[in-house]
């Protein structure tokens, strides 16, 4: 799998840090579901995916990657400074 | 036999070679099939099951039989295809799967229990009772049954992973992947060209066709010559595209040539090939016809009876007959004539076959049988006038052409059936980026292989925003592919389909028959296709015997799943540079060279490795040195080399702000020149790490991390500066190499540095600055690990060395000296200070008695650690314990009890994370974490480590042993 960095190219999936679905932390008075969502709770989808990851082993950026786990085909790729923006 | 004339080898240059101990001649550009072939050689193997006498059956690496073993003791290489492997001066080939020997095998009388040992026989048969299947049954059967054996012996042969990237990737040198490459290299895209050959031309080699009036093997090496001279062309001959994977990546195995190899070469690589685009050329696998006996030495395919003709001047037999149900077949014979063999009959299944060779022929007929237990002798075949004996030693068979599809099927792909080459073909699409040509394409005729893979070159091309003009085609053949399916001639007897599983075609019905009617059921319940073959010259067949038995169409039974890797690949190459600690870095501090010039035994933490003690002449345990170096601190200097621990700096206007989220206590308010120790929890409420972090300027700032978390805490800050709050201004750098950074503590700390630093003005604790230390810029701190008066000087790391000996001949000179983990181990116990072996990812900040580090503000973990779950008094926490029965030690790992409870997992109170002897009080100590902990002070528990048989009693305590007011940190 190759993920395209916005700031380096493509690159192997091997440099890259896999972190988990692109959730938003919740606020610090959020009532304890919410908490338990993000902290806990997954959803596994066959389909279009959203999740964070780290291209550890080249510039450091975190992105958002949105790819499909089915067809692995990697849709979009934003650095979460501009993808939250 | 081997022919007087023609063929592809140097008849200059003989090689002798063995096989089953008896000496050989053959001549370079031979493989080792077609050399035994030229001397006769008829039987090279016994089947896996039945153990049957076995001859050579293709060209390629698809071959079912002829598996051998070359070389002996740990250079053992077992199932070598005889028809891939070069043949190369003393080569020595073993049979495999006989004994005593491949002409008289006593296990062959497996074949007169042919009828038992049918498909499911194990299953059925093996049921009960159920022990006796691992113990007696499976071993007696491994031993039965079986190829080639490893050594055992740890392999000493060098390989390789290596990575490549290209435009375009050409998987195939046939006519096809020849004529792609070319189109693309001469438009200058950045080409590999790989083949599993040694020389790259495909059926080009093994066929009398000429292309461009050349004949095709003169062609395909122009071809190759012109390839070999272009700077963007990468041609990899022995090298077979194992797998395909997502967003074009190729997986593929180099084998070295023996030339190579005796230059040092690896025996193999194993290449990840990243590719823009990929045209896969290759080629199509000839299938057989299924009859009664088969299976016989002599019983070949006969587009591999014309390659050996062809390519290596050898003819498998004297009196040759080919069946087949397709024109492709009649090539076999006409080639055979035109080399000189005799051809006894040509038999043709389909009723309205015509001929114009001057030979026999039999139309509307087929083989029923084949006589000759090691070798053909005669055969019978049936046509429409009857039955007829024909005297024959070989037979060559086509059942006609199956496209390689295997790898557009690896993404899960499935491959579409076309009538009228009664064959799969690759599904468009099936693998992004990759397209077919030629006859894996199920384009059978060369004209129609040069077209495709000109066009697919020129397709690909545009793709890759290229442009080319399309030069003009050679000319060559363009005969139709004609056929008419046949795929086991109806009889009594056994028919063969997977040569190498022993799978016949009554194992397929009986599959059938017994309710295993899915072609993946059948699959598993004969095995057919799960051998190292993985059944390429046998799947398709299986599955119309199948579908026929079914009553369904071949379409409708579909295919089993093609997985990776296409040929077998040596996990010694896949798995290159994994042996021992493989690639695993490891990371020297710069005080490495003169820990080891003073004896100091080295000891991994993480990748680094760190001194443990530094042994004075006399002592003869590591508790000696480890007593006199934790007084080395306590009582004068001691030197320790703390530059593994991770080092971050941070710049920024917001740092102060993103710290407070990052740690459970505030930051934002730390003064410059001021160092604050600081606790950071994961998301989740527990504790990820701790460490003190220095602001060194307003907006720059360093963190210091343990030695183990120094990546996740990296990681960490940078998930929080980027994904939770991108809009703050932070940058982040590790500059854990960067620095060389030692401790200097005890007593006489502050005087070593007066006598160092000119002008040397005491910090205050907690405070930290900048100094010039022999002319260098430093970084000083004024922290304590050991609760004494202790600085950390940091210098840029290429100083590191001079500095710690400086440091540590000053040290020695004022009664102290270097010490090592050991003693900074005791000194943090004797203090009460954590590690990674209290903080492991089960603890929470309360559990550590933190729980006051938790300020009025959000943090990571704050909403967590609130839970009431993680604050129960109940848990877990940390406590001290010092021995208080007969036996005076402790042990980390140990497990605790209250003190009239038995010692099983019901009663587990706790357990011991860290013990100590400590020095200054003279007595084991230990930190803990015991139920309700804090409020059992002065409790006397019971420890038991029940790996190490020890038990005793202790005492639980406060966790900081010494000085625990800290007056002596604090100066």
């Amino acid at each position: 799998m190759r993920i395209p960095c916005p700031l380096c190219g493509d690159r192997d999936r091997r440099e890259y840090y896999f972190g988990g679905a692109a959730l938003t932390r919740p606020a610090a008075d959020a009532d304890a579901q919410a908490w338990d969502d993000y902290i806990h709770n997954r959803d596994n989808p066959a389909g279009v995916s959203r999740e964070f990851w780290q291209h550890e082993g080249g510039c450091g950026a975190w992105l958002v990657v949105t790819r499909d786990t089915v067809s692995h085909a990697v849709i979009a790729v934003a650095r979460t400074k501009e993808a939250q923006a | 036999m081997r022919l007087s004339t023609g063929g592809l080898i140097d008849r200059a240059r003989p090689v002798t070679f063995s096989f089953d101990g008896v000496t050989h001649r053959g001549f370079a550009g031979d493989t080792l099939a077609s050399a035994l072939i030229g001397d006769g050689v008829r039987v090279v193997a016994r089947s896996f099951k039945y153990h049957r006498p076995r001859g050579i059956l293709t060209t390629g690496s698809a071959e079912p039989n002829a598996l051998v073993t070359l070389g002996t003791g740990a250079a053992q290489d077992p199932n070598a295809r005889a028809t891939m492997v070069e043949l190369t001066e003393g080569l020595a080939a073993r049979s495999q799967n006989a004994w005593p020997s491949l002409r008289f095998d006593l296990l062959a009388a497996n074949d007169l229990f042919a009828p038992f040992l049918g498909a499911g026989f194990y299953y059925k048969t093996f049921m009960w009772p159920r022990a006796f299947w691992e113990k007696v049954y499976e071993p007696a059967i491994r031993r039965a049954a079986g190829l080639g054996a490893l050594s055992g012996l740890p392999d000493l042969d060098d390989h390789e992973r290596v990575q490549a990237f290209c435009d375009l990737l050409v998987i195939g040198g046939g006519p096809a992947g020849l004529m792609a490459a070319l189109t693309a290299a001469r438009a200058g895209a950045d080409v590999i060209l790989c083949d599993e050959d040694s020389v790259l031309g495909g059926r080009l080699l093994l066929e009398t066709h000429t292309v461009a009036d050349q004949t095709g093997a003169e062609w395909a090496a122009g071809v190759a010559n012109e390839l070999a001279c272009l700077p963007n062309v990468r041609v990899m001959t022995r090298t077979a595209v194992v797998g395909a994977y997502d967003h074009g990546t190729y997986a593929a195995l180099e084998t070295l040539g023996p030339d190579a190899i005796r230059r040092g070469a690896p025996r193999a690589a194993f290449w990840r090939i990243v590719a823009r685009r990929a045209i896969l050329a290759a080629g199509a696998l000839e299938r057989p016809i299924a009859f009664r006996n088969n299976d016989r030495p002599g019983v070949m395919l006969a587009g591999a009876v014309r390659g050996y003709v062809n390519r290596w001047a050898v003819s498998p037999g004297r009196q040759v007959a080919v069946f087949g149900n397709n024109d492709d077949a009649h090539r076999t014979a006409a080639d055979l004539l035109a080399a000189g063999v005799h051809v006894a009959a040509l038999i043709d299944a389909r009723a309205a076959a015509k001929t114009d060779l001057p030979i026999r022929f039999f139309a509307g007929a087929v083989v029923e049988d084949c006589m000759g237990r090691t070798g053909v002798e005669a055969i019978t075949i049936r046509t429409p006038k009857g039955t007829e004996r024909l005297q024959v030693d070989t037979l060559a068979v086509s059942g006609g052409w199956n496209p390689m599809v295997h790898l557009t099927c690896h993404m899960n792909g499935r491959p579409d059936w076309r009538d009228d080459i009664a064959a799969f073909v690759p599904r468009v699409g099936a693998v992004p980026g990759l397209t077919t040509a030629g006859a894996c394409h199920g384009a059978m005729s060369t004209h129609a292989a040069l077209a495709q893979g000109q066009q697919a070159a020129l397709d690909a091309l545009a793709d890759l925003g290229l442009t080319a003009a399309p030069d003009l085609l050679p000319s060559a053949e363009d005969a139709p592919c004609r056929i008419t399916p046949l795929w086991a001639v109806p009889g009594k007897g056994r028919a063969w389909l997977d040569f190498q599983n022993d799978v016949t075609v009554k194992d397929v019905q009986m599959a059938a028959t017994e309710g295993y009617q899915s072609v993946e059921h059948m699959k598993r319940y004969t095995t057919q296709g799960m051998a190292p073959d993985q059944g390429k010259t046998s799947n398709v067949a299986a599955l119309a015997v199948l579908a026929d038995a079914t009553g369904r169409g071949i379409p409708q039974t579909g295919t089993t799943t093609f997985r990776p890797p296409f040929v077998p690949v040596p996990i010694a190459a896949m798995g290159s540079g994994g042996q021992g600690a493989g690639f695993a870095p490891e990371r020297f501090t710069t005080s490495h060279l003169a820990s080891i010039r003073r004896n100091a035994p080295m000891i991994a933490a993480g990748l680094w490795w760190r001194p443990s003690y530094f042994p004075a002449p006399g002592e003869t345990n590591w508790r000696q040195s480890c007593d006199r170096e934790v007084g080395y601190v306590r009582n004068a200097v001691g030197i320790c080399d703390v530059s593994t621990l991770g080092k971050i700096e941070l710049q920024g206007r917001d740092v102060g702000a993103l710290l407070d989220l990052v740690y459970t206590n505030t930051f934002s308010t730390l003064a410059p020149s001021k160092v604050r120790y600081g606790l950071m929890l994961r998301e989740d409420g527990h504790v990820m790490d701790d460490g003190t972090t220095a602001r060194l300027e307003p907006d720059r700032w360093v963190m210091t991390t343990t030695t183990s978390a120094a990546g996740l805490v990296m990681r960490h800050l940078e998930f929080c500066a980027q994904v939770l709050r991108p809009d703050m201004d932070v940058s982040v750098a590790s500059v854990t190499e960067q620095w060389a950074q030692f401790s200097i503590a005890g007593p006489n700390a502050r005087a070593l540095l007066t006598a160092l630093i000119p002008g040397f003005a005491p910090l205050p604790f907690m405070g930290c600055g900048t100094v010039t230390v022999a002319g260098i810029a430093a970084r000083l701190f004024r922290i304590s690990f050991s609760g004494e008066e202790a600085y950390e000087i940091a210098v840029p790391a290429r100083y590191g060395a001079a500095l710690f000996g400086r440091l540590v001949e000053r040290a020695e000179a004022m009664g102290g000296g270097a010490y090592g983990l050991e003693a900074l181990n005791v000194l943090r116990l004797e203090k009460g200070f954590i590690t990674h072996a209290e903080i492991h990812g089960r603890t929470t900040a309360f559990d550590i008695g933190m729980q006051g580090m938790l300020a009025k503000k959000d943090c990571i973990g704050k909403a967590a650690s609130q839970r009431p779950g993680l604050m129960d008094p109940a848990r877990e926490r940390l406590v001290g314990l010092k021995p208080a029965g007969a036996v005076k030690m402790l042990t980390a790992g140990a497990h605790l009890f209250a003190k009239d409870a038995p010692a099983t997992r019901e009663h587990a109170a706790g357990y011991v994370t860290s013990v100590g002897f400590s020095p200054s009080l003279g007595h084991f100590i230990g930190l803990a974490f015991l139920k309700h902990g804090p409020d059992r002070r002065g409790e006397v528990i019971r420890m038991v480590d029940h790996l190490r048989q020890i038990e005793t009693l202790c005492e639980v305590c406060d966790p900081v042993f010494f000085d625990k007011d800290g007056a002596r940190a604090r100066g």
